[in-house]
């Protein structure tokens, strides 16, 4: 009876057994799997500490030799020559003047240009002029630097015949052409979220579709033009290569864009192309640079998030 | 009675008047608005064009093939071309499994909690960090800390970490439209997890993964700053050795740790000689920079427009 009963519960029990190492060997499978999938997730996290660890690292043993008063408020940046003085105020004067020629430019025509394809365009205007617009952004920077040094400079220099070669309102100029895609496409992502209810109301009363987008579509999405804007600036204040080609490299304390002036971004370029020694003060210069530049873009991407979520939660 | 009429009539002539004007300014804005647009787009057209009014002369074949020289007449892109390839390979090989993988376990693995939200956070902020903060990073971690040199392996690497952001944002993108009975199907066979993802939804989401791979190595072909700050040369006149060998074992590293030069630093560094000559090179290469680059990018354009259109759910 017994072996009977072994016998006819063995080739079961053989295929349960072997069903649960199966399984019990796909669940291991997948959680090495989930495992390793979430290591390459955790690389964006690492990057971020990598970046935070090296630029507090080195900027410390800079801190060593210069005070952080004078880092501040020297209005002379020079850690390269002999009477070496350490004031960022001349690389951040740059940045900002750079930055706002910018914005200028590219406010104004950033959001015009989304209040029309958010409001105006077609269907098939948007399908154009949306993937060209997105080409605009995949051009390599460096090549819109030789556009500022050899095409706008020269140009600007017919209409203003004292301006110098290296200046920064070229150089702005083509950064503020730059980032209008960026500053239109976010600004347009935030009128499109508008609820066309709004737009049904206003027109029922009679307005027009320019009264609409300006009075009713815009203002309610202020916060998201806003974020768009401040994702320009961010971009404008990173940017390195337009500026160091045709901005020139000289620290400069002035805010006046016929001026040349050197960008917190141009001098890390210019010294990390002259080959200084490592642990030198010039070398951890650049670090205490990247450091400034760092925080004012985190700043800013905070404050841009902050402002892109609260449209996002308004409708 | 007929001054009432009158009156009417002139009202009704105001009324007509306005909504004529108003018609006009809408007309007027909608052509601003296309003009601002159009400014953009301008300025690429004028900047190929002045490129190519000022470097032609020098695009031709010897261009591709002769080394950096002392007479720009004679000097030529071999070296940087060749240095893009390798770098570029080194990126693809380290961005494309690391950027796919991240996006597939935000989109389909990660528990909605505290931990999710922390990757997440980052992987938006490092899409906002400047591209020469990477540059720093690089040149403290990978050239000294873990002593990489001044090679293509650190060049790759730094060019991955720029670009992993656009990889695993495409990712999760063309993965989040896929619709939810796809994968309900799969469960329902008995599929796992991993079967789900790897037949499925890689497969489903293929195209726009692919579409943000292009962008990310257009990108980080035109990408100069972050290159420069980890002390890339820009006179490089040998090329690396052969990633391929006729003997066995047909494949060598050798050229990981090699010093190189890139497209865009070579052109940065034609540019910022005072000599003319030089400035035509310069103008050649953004040429071929840009060339190369708006293929890409127009590439991923129309593949991802394609896979809009062919949509089958």
């Amino acid at each position: 009876m017994n072996t009977a009963t072994q016998v006819l519960n063995n080739p079961l029990e053989h295929v349960i057994s072997d069903r649960l190492a199966k399984n019990f060997r796909r669940h291991f499978k997948e959680r090495v799997i989930e495992f390793i999938l979430m290591l390459a997730a955790l690389s964006a996290v690492a990057t971020t500490i990598a970046i935070v660890a090296i630029l507090l690292y080195e900027s410390a043993s800079f801190f060593k030799t210069v005070s952080i008063v004078d880092f501040l408020t020297d209005t002379q940046w020079t850690p390269l020559f002999e009477d070496a003085h350490y004031g960022i105020l001349p690389l951040v004067s740059g940045t900002f003047t750079t930055s706002a020629i910018a914005l200028l430019v590219a406010v104004p025509l950033g959001t015009i240009g989304a209040i029309y394809l958010s409001e105006f365009a077609s269907h098939k205007v948007r399908e154009i002029c949306k993937p060209l617009l997105e080409l605009l952004v995949g051009v390599p920077t460096v090549v819109f630097g030789y556009f500022a040094l050899l095409f706008v400079t020269p140009m600007l220099q017919k209409i203003f015949p004292e301006l110098p070669g290296f200046n920064m309102l070229g150089p702005g100029i083509v950064m503020g052409i730059m980032i209008i895609p960026y500053i239109s496409s976010v600004a347009e992502d935030a009128m499109r979220a508008v609820p066309m209810s709004m737009r049904e109301g206003s027109y029922a009363m009679g307005a027009t579709r320019f009264q609409t987008a300006v009075r009713v579509v815009a203002p309610a999405a202020t916060s998201g033009i806003i974020a768009a804007y401040i994702l320009g600036i961010s971009r404008a204040v990173g940017e390195t290569m337009v500026v160091a080609i045709a901005a020139g490299q000289q620290p400069n304390l002035t805010f006046n864009p016929m001026d040349g002036a050197a960008t917190i971004t141009a001098y890390i370029v210019q010294v990390a192309m002259g080959d200084l020694p490592h642990g030198s003060i010039g070398y951890q210069s650049i670090f205490a640079a990247g450091l400034v530049l760092a925080l004012i873009t985190l700043f800013l991407n905070l404050l841009g998030h902050l402002a892109r979520k609260k449209y996002r939660e308004a409708y | 009675m007929s001054e009432q009429q009158a009156s009417t009539l002139k009202d009704l002539d105001a009324v007509r008047a306005m909504i004529r004007r108003h018609k006009l300014n809408d007309y007027i804005f909608a052509l601003i608005g296309l003009l601002a647009l159009m400014v953009g787009l301008l300025t690429l057209l004028t900047l190929f064009v002045d490129l190519v009014m000022d470097g032609y002369t020098r695009l031709n074949a010897g261009f591709f093939t002769e080394f950096p020289s002392r007479r720009a007449a004679h000097a030529g892109l071999l070296s940087a071309w060749v240095g893009s390839m390798l770098v570029m390979m080194v990126t693809a090989v380290t961005a494309v499994p690391l950027g796919v993988a991240a996006g597939v376990y935000l989109e389909e693995y990660a528990p909605k909690n505290w931990f999710s939200d922390i990757i997440e956070i980052n992987v938006t902020n490092l899409a906002g960090v400047p591209s020469i903060i990477y540059g720093l990073l690089a040149l403290g971690l990978f050239v000294y800390i873990l002593d990489l040199g001044q090679s293509i392996l650190t060049a790759g690497l730094t060019l991955a970490l720029l670009i992993l952001p656009v990889v695993i944002v495409a990712t999760r993108e063309s993965i989040r439209a896929i619709p939810v009975h796809i994968r309900e199907a799969a469960y329902a066979v008995g599929a796992t997890k991993w079967q789900v993802v790897s037949d499925h939804i890689l497969h489903y989401s293929f195209g726009g993964i692919l579409t943000g791979i292009i962008i990310g190595m257009a990108r980080a072909l035109g990408e100069t700053a972050p290159v420069i700050t980890i002390g890339a040369l820009t006179f490089i006149a040998f090329l690396p050795p052969s990633p391929v060998s006729t003997e066995p074992p047909f494949l060598n590293f050798e050229w990981l740790s090699a010093g190189f030069t890139v497209l865009p630093i070579q052109m940065f560094n034609w540019l910022s000689r005072p000599d003319q000559a030089f400035h035509v090179n310069a103008a050649a290469t953004g040429v071929v920079i840009i060339v190369v680059t708006l293929l890409m990018n127009g590439t991923a354009i129309w593949l991802r427009y394609r896979i809009r259109k062919n949509i089958k759910w």
